[in-house]
C-alpha cells in the first residue's frame, strides 16, 4: 500500500511519453518471467505517491471503457434494417469485412470509412464475416450473433475473444462451416471444448494460439470431438530435428515371461 | 512535577498513588541511561479500531471486503479489517473446492446470485484490476453442467428449468434420444430428461479467484490479520416491544483477537462483525450468545451451519468421454468432469444422511468411492467400468442443516453482527453475489440489487424453510 506522504502535484513531465507502452490491459496471459522486471520510474512513483496511482488507473478504466463502446449494442438498427444490416453495420464499424449472399467482400479503407450502398443488401443474408484484427468482445458478441445464416467466420488475432466468447458461438450451428481462430492470445483448450455444438463445421483453424498448453495433444483431442470437420493447426514437424538417418533399434528379441 | 496533577486524569481516592508510580516509571524510562520499552513491536497486531471486522479470509469474506470498498461513498470511508486464522487456507473450503459454477436452481435468487457471479468472473479482470500487476487467469472452462432425472424428478426439472429460464439462464432440456446424439458415452438407461446449461456455466480455479480478491482488497486499503476470534465484548439493552414483550437487544463493541500460538491477544474496536467463518461459523455465533436461551424462543435460536466433510476423487480413464464433457450429475447424485487433457476425471458424490463421515478431520474414506460412487458411475459411463484412482482429497461444506441454502444479512437481536455462511457447498459460486448484497446492507440497509430477504436468520427461528431441489 502506498505511503501515506504529500501528493505530488508536478507529475506532468513524468507520464507523457511513459503510460501507454506500459499501461495496455494486458491482453494475453502474462508470461511467467515477467515477475522479475526492472522497476521503472513509473512504478517506483505509483508505489509511493497515491496521485500517479490514480492517475494510471483511470487510464486503464479510460482503455477498457474504450473496448466497451465498441461493442456497444446495434440491435437498434435492426428494427430498421434487419438483423443483417445490424450486424454487418457493427462489423463494419470495428474494422471487418462483410459478405453478403452472390455479393462481393465489403471492406472499410484504411481511414474505416465503408460504401454505404450495403444497406441495400439488407435482405440478403450475410454468408462470411472477416474480424481479423477487431477489437470484438463477449458484449459484441450480441451484434455477431444476429448474422443467423452466418457460414464463415474469421477471428483471427482478436486479442478480446476468450473462452466465454466461443461457449457463446452455439447459436450459429446449423449454419458454421469455417472458423479460424488463428492467432487469439486468449483462446485456450478450454474454450475449444465448447466448439463440439458446432455440427456442421468443416474447416476449423487453431493455429498459433499462444494460451493452448499442448497444442499437439489439444489438435487431436479436437479432430475426436468433430469428426466431420478439418482441423488446421499444429505444424507436427515443430520440434522435430532433421537429422541422419538412424538404425532402427533391434525389438525383435522378445521379453522373457 | 506540578502537571502530573493534569495528566493524571481523575483524581479517585485510591489510585492517586498507583497513577504517580506509574507516572515516575514513564518519566525514568524516557530519560537517558535507561532503555526504553515504551515502544513494543506490535506489527502482528491487528489495529485497535476498524469500522468492520471480517472474520473468515476465504472467498466469501474477502468478496464482502471487496464490495464494501467498492461501494464506500468516498475513497478511504470505511476501515476494514479481515481477520483469517489459518494464512495457509489448509482446510479452508475455498481453496479445496470442485470450483463449479452454474444456474440450474429451484430458486430465482440463487439462480440471480449465479448468473451476477457468472458475469463477474467473465469481467474479473475489469473488477479486480491492479495497476502493474499481471491480469488473472481463472481457467474456466465453459462446459456446462449435465443434470440427469429420472421419472420420479422429471416434472421437478422441468418446472425448475422454466423458472431458470425466466431468470435468464440459457438452459436445454434434453429427451434420452438426443442426449445418446450428442454424448454417445452415457448409458441413458433410468434417465427421462436432462437438463444441459449452455452459457455461463462450468468449472474454474478457486485459488485463483482468492488470490485475486486478496490482491486487489490489499491494493485498496483492507488489513488483514492472522488471527482467532475468542471473545466478542458486547452490551445489552432491555427493551419492550409493542405487545410488551421483553427483548434483550445485544450489540458487539470489541472484538478478541487471539495470536497464533500465544496468549497475546488484541482487543478490535468496532461498529460491525461480519461472520464469514466458513465451516465454524457456529462457533463464532456461540461467541456472540446466538442460541443462548430457552430453545423455540428466538435467543434460543442457534446458527444451524455445521461442518460436513466431502470427498473428491480423482481417477484416470483412459477410453473416458471427449473434450466435450460437461460436468455430469447423475440420478444417483454422484457426480463428474473432466480435469485437464490427459483423460483424468475428477468427482465424487454427497452421502446421504447416515453415511454421513465424521468431520473431525480431513482424511479420506476410499472405500467409500468403492463402494458408494464407483457402482453409479460405471452404471451411467460404461467406460468407467475400468479406472483408477490417482489421489483424493476431503474438504467441509458449511452445511446449513436447516434448508441447505446460505445465511445472509443481520441477525435480529445481535444487531451488528452479519452473516455470510452456510451455503452448503455453493459458497464459490455465489460468492461475488453475496458480497455485494451484504455490503449493501451493511451501507445502505437493505439489498438493492438482488433480494436475499428469505435468506435472513429469522427464517430459523419462524420455520419457513427455502428448500433447494439441486443439491450437488
Amino acid at each position: 500500500m502506498a505511503a501515506p506522504w504529500a501528493s505530488l502535484r508536478l507529475v506532468a513531465p513524468m507520464w507523457n511519453g511513459r503510460i501507454r507502452g506500459i499501461h495496455r490491459l494486458g491482453g494475453a496471459v502474462a508470461p511467467e518471467g515477467n515477475q522479475k522486471k526492472k522497476r521503472t520510474i513509473l512504478q517506483l512513483l505509483t508505489n509511493y505517491f497515491y496521485d500517479v496511482e490514480a492517475l494510471r488507473d483511470y487510464l486503464l478504466q479510460r482503455e477498457m471503457y474504450k473496448v466497451h463502446e465498441k461493442n456497444r449494442s446495434f440491435t437498434w438498427l435492426e428494427k430498421q434494417h434487419g438483423p443483417y444490416g445490424a450486424g454487418a453495420f457493427f462489423i463494419l464499424k470495428q474494422g471487418g469485412a462483410v459478405k453478403f449472399r452472390d455479393k462481393e467482400w465489403i471492406r472499410p479503407d484504411k481511414y474505416g470509412h465503408f460504401s454505404q450502398e450495403f444497406w441495400n443488401f439488407c435482405v440478403v443474408p450475410v454468408e462470411a464475416v472477416d474480424a481479423s484484427d477487431c477489437d470484438i468482445n463477449y458484449e459484441g458478441l450480441d451484434n455477431l450473433l444476429l448474422l443467423k445464416e452466418l457460414q464463415s467466420l474469421s477471428l483471427q488475432r482478436c486479442s478480446h475473444v476468450d473462452d466465454w466468447c466461443l461457449s457463446r458461438l452455439y447459436p450459429l450451428a446449423d449454419s458454421l462451416q469455417e472458423l479460424s481462430l488463428a492467432g487469439c492470445p486468449r483462446v485456450s483448450e478450454r474454450g475449444l471444448a465448447c466448439l463440439h455444438h458446432l455440427r456442421n463445421l468443416r474447416r476449423l483453424d487453431i493455429s498459433d494460439l499462444p494460451a493452448v498448453s499442448n497444442p499437439g495433444l489439444t489438435q487431436i483431442l479436437v479432430e475426436e470431438m468433430l469428426p466431420n470437420c478439418e482441423v488446421v493447426g499444429v505444424d507436427w514437424a515443430e520440434g522435430l530435428k532433421s537429422g541422419p538417418e538412424e538404425q532402427p533399434q533391434d525389438t525383435a528379441s522378445p521379453v522373457p515371461a | 512535577m506540578a502537571h502530573t496533577g493534569r495528566t493524571a486524569g481523575r483524581l479517585g481516592e485510591g489510585d492517586w498513588d498507583g497513577k504517580v508510580s506509574e507516572i515516575k516509571k514513564k518519566i525514568k524510562s524516557i530519560l537517558p541511561g535507561r532503555s526504553c520499552d515504551l515502544l513494543q513491536d506490535t506489527s502482528h497486531l491487528p489495529p485497535e479500531h476498524s469500522d468492520v471486522v471480517i472474520v473468515g479470509g476465504g472467498v466469501l469474506g474477502l468478496s464482502v471486503a471487496y464490495w464494501l470498498k467498492k461501494l464506500e461513498s468516498r475513497r478511504g470511508a470505511i476501515r476494514v479489517l479481515v481477520v483469517e486464522r489459518d494464512h495457509t487456507y489448509s482446510q479452508a473450503s475455498t481453496g479445496l473446492s470442485v470450483g463449479g459454477i452454474c444456474q440450474q436452481f429451484s430458486l430465482p435468487e440463487n439462480i440471480q446470485l449465479s448468473l451476477f457471479s457468472a458475469s463477474f468472473l467473465r469481467n474479473i479482470n475489469e473488477y479486480l484490476a491492479v495497476v502493474d500487476a499481471p491480469p488473472l487467469d481463472l481457467r474456466f472452462s465453459p462446459s456446462g453442467y449435465l443434470l440427469l432425472a429420472s421419472e420420479k424428478d422429471a416434472a421437478a426439472m422441468e418446472s425448475n428449468v422454466k423458472v431458470q429460464r425466466q431468470v435468464g439462464a440459457k438452459i436445454s432440456l434434453m429427451s434420452p434420444d438426443q442426449l445418446r446424439n450428442k454424448f454417445p458415452w452415457i448409458n441413458t438407461e433410468g434417465v427421462a430428461l436432462a437438463s444441459y446449461g449452455m452459457e455461463d456455466e462450468g468449472w474454474f480455479d478457486p485459488w485463483c479467484l482468492l488470490q485475486g480478491l486478496r490482491r486487489k482488497v490489499q491494493s485498496l486499503g483492507v488489513l488483514f490479520c492472522q488471527g482467532e476470534v475468542t471473545r466478542f465484548v458486547s452490551s445489552s439493552q432491555r427493551m419492550l416491544t409493542t405487545d410488551d414483550k421483553a427483548v434483550v437487544l445485544k450489540r458487539i463493541h470489541k472484538v478478541h483477537v487471539k495470536m497464533d500460538c500465544s496468549l497475546e491477544y488484541q482487543p478490535v474496536e468496532c461498529a460491525i462483525v461480519v461472520n464469514a467463518a466458513g465451516a465454524w461459523s457456529a462457533q463464532i455465533a456461540a461467541l456472540a450468545g446466538i442460541g443462548e436461551g430457552p430453545p423455540g424462543t428466538l435467543q434460543g435460536t442457534k446458527l444451524p451451519v455445521e461442518p460436513r466433510k466431502r470427498y473428491v476423487y480423482v481417477w484416470h480413464c483412459p477410453q473416458g468421454p471427449g473434450l466435450e464433457t460437461p460436468l455430469v450429475a447423475d440420478t444417483s447424485g454422484a457426480y463428474f468432469r473432466r480435469e485437464g487433457l490427459g483423460s483424468n476425471y475428477l468427482g465424487g458424490r454427497s452421502p446421504t444422511e447416515q453415511e454421513e463421515p465424521d468431520p473431525a478431520n480431513l482424511e479420506v474414506d476410499h472405500d467409500f468411492f468403492q463402494d458408494k460412487v464407483w457402482p453409479h458411475l460405471a452404471l451411467r459411463i460404461p467406460a468407467f467400468e475400468t479406472l483408477k484412482v490417482q489421489s483424493a482429497w476431503a474438504s467441509y461444506y458449511d452445511y446449513n442443516t436447516f434448508d441447505q441454502n446460505g445465511v445472509v444479512g443481520p441477525h435480529p437481536l445481535v444487531a451488528n453482527m452479519y452473516f455470510a455462511t452456510g451455503f452448503s457447498g455453493h459458497g464459490l459460486q455465489q460468492a461475488p453475489g453475496v458480497g455485494r448484497a451484504v455490503a449493501e446492507m451493511i451501507l445502505k440497509g437493505r439489498f438493492q440489487t438482488i433480494d436475499l430477504s428469505p435468506f435472513l436468520f429469522t427464517r430459523f427461528y419462524l420455520g419457513e424453510k427455502i428448500q433447494e431441489n439441486n443439491i450437488i
